[in-house]
């Protein structure tokens, strides 16, 4: 069953159309990438789906309510967290306060063993400056400070950006983890490759329009969707 | 002038400055305004302590009340009033995707709205009221003859000082605060509620202009509609001095407002006094020149446009 279903989704700002008609689906239990060059409209849609922008055009479906007019603060309660690009952590805070701002009373503890669990290197990390941590550090601490709102759908924003291949596989571990706990997941990934390697879908988007999508193993075999990335299409 | 005295002068002058600055700070970081309204709030709290009247003598209002009581009152009526500005002004033109300027113009606009009633109801000429009086005598101190009002003001006000910082470094309200002063839409993304952060801010920046309120006419029991403007940019000033965005360097902005402010007031020749101000203020844009990013911040330079 779709739990998320976006349709004819359009975002601009001002006169420029960051995305165009997106349709995008992303089942219970499932890892759905969304990959394209740079400009392509992959974070503008995701700030979208979580409603820290509002589309021009389109609708967003969550377990079948429209949550296209919805603020972001509403979405996060209603089992919805991004995790933006950059991470956007409160550097001037220590790991323990952004955790506990995440945190809801009755949810979710803001020691939640689960995220220790995934995320041992935060425990040690606990009273220090956010913005003192590194970059693989810091993106454990974003999506460990949107796993306390128990998401449903959890969207990440180029989770790999700027980090070691070691931190990649901590973080990329993580999201498989979580999947397997019955988490859905919308991951932004630059490189097509990594895309494949974790996602049971892709979308690969590019001038603000998904120009490809299928299964990773299929797309894997497909000369077209390389090409496609590389907008080898645009010369057809 | 005696050192102890000089001091006490100094920081009870000081923390007024501070919980104005810190009044304003608080606002400025969840939603990048310099709400300028802030002095009038003290001032609104200042009126509501006597009859409105058009005569010279206005018989008491809150001020009649016993002591508990009227500081109760009196910062009670200021929170609300400044909650009541967010909810009928504040409110409406954020929601319109108003930009900072828009939002300094409103304060100013609901700045001389307070003023412009009070002028009505109240005449400009100035009123005297006596509250607190069993604070204005002199008391001897480390072996200083210096005024209570003013060892009261320093001893409340660090207290103020205090509890706002255990509630903004202690608990999930507090903490959801600075988290959106540091990034407005990741906290919401997060669920900390726009609407909701923004009025404690309003709420615990109002009950601090009623804190000030109450210290300011203690001393000096005059009431005039433009009592809380100089206050006002006072607190303005220190927040600058102090390095935008940073709640503790605001605090210290007032402090060292203050000390500059009396300083000057006791080391001028007695024929430049009269020119303190412009001393001071002359002394704030050096400041400036030289550490443009604010006296107290440290380490590596914050994002700034
Ligand atoms: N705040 C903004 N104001 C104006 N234009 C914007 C804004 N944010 C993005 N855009 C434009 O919208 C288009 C899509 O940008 P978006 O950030 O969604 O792409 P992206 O696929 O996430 O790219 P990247 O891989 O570089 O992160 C780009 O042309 C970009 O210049
Ligand atoms: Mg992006």
């Amino acid at each position: 069953m779709n739990l998320l279903s976006v349709k004819g989704l359009s975002v601009r700002y001002g006169p420029i159309i960051a995305v165009r008609h997106l349709d995008l689906d992303v089942d219970v239990g499932e890892i759905v990438c969304l990959v394209g060059p740079n400009g392509a409209g992959k974070s503008s849609s995701t700030l979208a789906i979580a409603g820290a922008l509002l589309p021009s055009a389109g609708t967003i479906h969550l377990d079948g309510k429209d949550i296209a007019r919805q603020p972001a603060e509403r979405l996060a309660m209603a089992g919805v967290s991004l995790v933006p690009e950059g991470r956007r952590i409160f550097g001037r805070m220590t790991v323990q306060d952004n955790l506990i701002a995440a945190c809801l009373p009755g949810r979710r503890p803001f020691d939640d063993p689960e995220i220790f669990s995934l995320f041992p290197i935060l425990r040690e990390r606990m009273g220090q400056f956010a913005g003192l941590l590194s970059g693989g550090e810091q993106q454990q601490l974003a999506i460990a400070r949107a796993m306390l709102r128990k998401p449903r759908l959890m969207i990440v924003d180029e989770p790999s950006l700027g980090l070691s291949p070691r931190f990649v596989d901590i973080v990329f571990g993580a999201l498989r983890q979580l999947r397997n706990q019955g988490v859905s997941l919308l991951v932004v990934e630059q490189s097509a490759r990594r895309a494949l390697g974790l996602a049971d879908r892709i979308y690969l988007m590019r001038s603000g329009e998904v120009v490809m999508t299928g299964r990773s193993g299929s797309l894997a075999q497909d000369p077209e969707f390389e090409a496609a990335y590389f907008g080898k299409e645009a010369a057809r | 002038m005696n050192l102890v005295q000089l001091l006490v002068d100094s920081l009870a002058l000081g923390s007024q400055y501070s919980l104005v600055a810190l009044g304003i700070g608080l606002i400025f970081g969840v939603m990048r305004m310099i709400n300028f309204a802030q002095g009038d709030l003290i001032t609104f709290g200042a009126y509501m302590l006597v009859v409105p009247t058009v005569s010279d003598v206005a018989p008491p209002m809150i001020a009649a009340l016993p002591t508990p009581l009227l500081i109760a009152a009196t910062i009670a009526v200021v929170a609300l009033a400044a909650l009541l500005t967010e909810r009928l002004a504040f409110r409406s033109v954020r929601r319109k995707g108003a930009d900072g300027p828009t939002l300094l113009i409103t304060s100013f606009a609901i700045g001389y709205f307070i003023q412009s009633v009070i002028l009505f109801l109240n005449t400009g000429r100035p009123k005297s009221v006596s509250i607190l009086p069993e604070l204005s005598q002199q008391i001897v101190f480390a072996g200083v003859r210096v005024a209570l009002v003013d060892l009261v003001t320093i001893i409340a006000s660090l207290g103020l000082l205090l509890t706002v910082g255990l509630f903004l470094n202690r608990t999930r309200g507090g903490i959801a605060l600075r988290a959106a002063a540091e990034d407005f839409l990741m906290a919401r993304l997060i669920g900390v509620k726009a609407d909701r952060v923004i009025a404690v801010a309003f709420l615990v920046s109002g009950a601090l202009a009623g804190a000030v309120t109450l210290m300011f006419v203690a001393k000096t029991g005059v009431l005039d509609f433009r009592m809380g403007v100089p206050l006002a940019i006072a607190g303005f000033v220190a927040t600058v001095i102090g390095g935008m965005g940073s709640l503790t360097g605001a605090v210290l902005g007032g402090f060292a407002l203050g000390l500059a402010s009396t300083l000057l007031q006791s080391l001028l020749p007695p024929d430049l006094r009269p020119a303190r101000d412009a001393f001071l203020y002359g002394l704030v844009i050096l400041v400036l020149l030289v550490r443009p990013q604010g006296l107290f911040v440290f380490g590596p330079g914050r994002e700034r446009v």
